[in-house]
């Protein structure tokens, strides 16, 4: 009996392009329109032009047997988090049928519904509620959930006053303490510290193992391979391929590997990005020795950027995740802060050879403004792979770590004894 | 047996209202939110819900009853019968507000969990009740007050109170949905319902009695607004027979009230499915 049946599920989007002196689409528009068809007129083929199409889910089909541990992977824009608000039905789908059988629960953020001026207790009940639990399970479970995520002290103070950590402990806490038949789970690892991370992974291990089946979506494959039993590839929001975790998880993998060092948008119509900023090009250029082709872990490498700034006397710099394939960040670049007016703004840094170690990592590029608000953060922009070097070491076994400095290193036999 | 949940375009859950009955712990649990919330940070509290009416009956008392001058029927206590058209016009009024802007004030709801979404509308009234409640208490040593000044007493006419509180919750809510819908969709709703309740402040009679108009031609055309009757109605209950019972607003009243109720839900269940869309 599956618990999940999922039969050629799409959903439509309308993206409003919108006109550039006309202001924003509106009440005005749609009401000229709906009068000029009750006098039998056609509204103008000009707002129906500006209306594209865009399909965030085609077609997708796949079944969830009861006790599963599904893992969704894809890139940002596969159509993950859409799969997950159709089958909570948040939003519903264009075409397609899903059958869900048994009690579902759907986690899409942590601390749903939290409320800022209200209590830790009061928001235990609140959030509880909103998720669907009883009063009386969330009574039965208040202790638990308050050990869990450690806010003894806390209790009866306004979330508002707790730390970002507090709050993400306590809504994690909640919600774990869910016990539904099917759980629905969107990259809620992504918050909280390493410590937590684990805490939550262990917590969501339990629930499995009790039976539940369970729907997990993320951009930490070591979650996924962790957790999931079955994976669900997804690329442009079709599905690629289902089955074994380890099977789909290497598929992935390769798909992805296919690096892409530049990526350049023509005009800010194309763009990606707001009215504030859109991003022209970001690149990545290698500072190759003669005759080399490749990357590896010596070859210093060159990141250029240039982005459209539509803000007057903002104060902008832009920083630079580098993420590892599992979607850990393994460092942030930020540059100088600088006065900009609306414009190109271009900028470069460089990373030195010896530093990253072997592996294939992503670029999420971000532009802050008045080094606290991010006007805009573009995922994966380029990804890159760097090969393996050992030079003069004889071992050949995967070398350890994130980095791989270059650091002198002295070594000798300071004494002998003769034996 | 396990429950088993079809999702499928523009499909009416069969079980909505089953589902919308059994979410009645999210009903209380988000109108005690409201209420929790309402007058945090405030030194006077609850207070205010008693300060607001007041103040509102005594201005009005002074501009309608003394420097207009506007009479309110034979026997009728004016200061009581113009804090009566003030407790239901607010109650009313905050309603229809609080409903209008209860699925964009929840956004963050509507777009991370499934729940029935009239759960939202439906008790986000209860801010307002509560505030009326507390407002109403205030009716009580008004009545000994008219008691010893002038030995007026209610009378069985109070029995009545809740069929014109349900009217007024029922329009708010009926009013208050169309708008919340069409809010998703453009925001010029939510600068439209201020407006549209500072107009109907004096388009009904909170302040004045109907007695001043009722020999004018286009009289009907007045008591076509579904708030008067509830107003006149509600006026009854509290005057212990000195105020007529105006059928001749009471009835085009519980007339619209129903159709727009039972539009607003139907167009609002056709709607709910895509809020997150839009909103």
């Amino acid at each position: 009996m599956n618990a999940i049946q999922v039969e050629n599920i799409s959903k439509r989007y309308f993206i409003d392009h919108q006109k550039k002196h006309g202001g924003p689409s509106g009440l005005k528009e749609s009401l000229i329109n709906g009068i000029q068809s009750l006098f039998g007129s056609k509204p103008k083929e000009a707002t129906h032009s500006e209306k594209e199409e865009f399909w965030a889910l085609k077609d997708v089909s796949f079944d969830v047997a009861q006790g599963d541990r599904i893992g969704i992977v894809g890139h940002n824009g596969a159509g993950k988090s859409t799969m997950l608000k159709v089958l909570s039905r948040i939003t519903e789908p264009t075409t397609g049928r899903v059958t869900v059988r048994g009690r579902i629960a759907s986690l899409l953020e942590v601390g749903t519904g939290f409320h800022q001026e209200l209590t830790g207790r009061e928001n235990i009940f609140l959030n509880g509620a909103i998720l669907g639990m009883k009063q009386a399970e969330i009574k039965q479970h208040f202790d638990e959930i308050v050990s869990f995520a450690g806010i003894e002290k806390f209790l009866d103070t306004p979330v508002k006053r707790y730390s970002s950590g507090m709050f993400v402990r306590l809504g994690f806490a909640i919600a774990a303490h869910l016990e539904p038949e099917i759980l629905i789970i969107d990259e809620v690892l992504a918050v909280g510290d390493a410590e937590f991370q684990r805490k939550c992974l262990g917590k969501m291990k339990d629930v499995s193992d009790s039976g539940r089946t369970i729907l997990f979506v993320s951009h930490n494959l070591t979650a996924v391979q962790s957790l999931c039993n079955r994976a669900v590839f997804m690329n442009r929001g079709q599905m690629v391929a289902v089955g074994e975790t380890g099977q789909i998880i290497t598929d992935y993998m390769s798909k992805i590997n296919q690096t892409s060092l530049i990526r350049e948008w023509l005009t800010p119509e194309q763009a990606p990005g707001n009215d504030q900023v859109r991003i022209r090009k970001i690149e990545l250029i290698p500072q190759f020795e003669v005759g080399q082709t490749r990357i590896d872990v010596r070859t210093p490498v060159k990141l250029r950027f240039e982005f459209w700034n539509f803000v007057k006397n903002a104060k902008l710099n832009l920083s630079m995740h580098f993420n590892s394939m599992t979607g850990e960040t393994i460092f942030n670049l930020a540059s100088p802060q600088i006065d900009a007016n609306p414009g190109l703004i271009t900028g470069e840094v460089d990373l030195p050879g010896n530093f990253l170690n072997d592996g294939t990592y992503t670029i999420t590029m971000m532009i802050v403004k008045d080094a606290s608000t991010v006007l805009y953060h573009l995922q994966e922009s380029v990804m890159f792979e760097i090969d393996d070097y050992r030079g003069g070491v004889e071992w050949y076994g995967k070398w350890p770590g994130s980095v791989r400095p270059y650091f002198p290193f002295t070594i000798e036999q300071s004494e002998e004894v003769n034996v | 047996m396990t429950q088993e949940t079809i999702i499928e375009h523009g499909r009416s859950q069969k079980n909505y209202w089953a589902e919308f009955w059994k979410s009645t712990e999210l009903f209380w649990i988000l109108a005690k939110r409201d209420i929790t919330v309402r007058y945090k940070q405030t030194a006077l509290g609850v207070v205010w819900s008693v300060v607001r009416p007041v103040l509102t009956s005594a201005i009005l008392f002074f501009a309608f009853g003394k420097v207009a001058g506007l009479p309110f029927e034979e026997g009728v206590p004016p200061k009581l019968a113009t804090f009566a058209g003030v407790l239901i016009w607010q109650f009313f009024a905050n309603s229809l507000s609080q409903v209008s802007h209860s699925i964009v004030g929840n956004s963050n709801l509507v777009s991370k969990v499934y729940f029935p979404r009239l759960i939202l509308p439906t008790s986000s009234v209860m801010v307002g009740f509560v505030d009326f409640l507390v407002g109403f208490a205030l009716v009580i040593p008004m009545y000994l007050y008219y008691f010893f000044k002038q030995g007026f007493l209610p009378s069985w006419q109070l029995l009545f109170i809740p069929i014109f509180l349900a009217m007024a919750y029922l329009a708010a809510f009926g009013f208050g949905l169309l708008l919340s819908v069409m809010n998703v969709r453009y925001r010029d709703f939510a600068q439209l319902t201020p407006f549209i309740i500072q107009f109907g402040f004096y388009a009904c009679p909170v302040a004045y009695s109907p007695i001043n108009i009722e020999n004018e031609s286009w009289y009907p055309i007045y008591n076509l607004n579904p708030i008067v009757g509830i107003i006149d109605g509600f006026r009854w209950t509290l005057m212990g027979g000195h105020a007529p019972f105006r059928w001749e607003s009471f009835i085009p009243s519980v007339i619209i009230i129903s159709v727009v109720v039972f539009t607003s839900v139907a167009f609002f269940r056709k709607r709910e499915n895509s809020f997150v869309d839009y909103i």
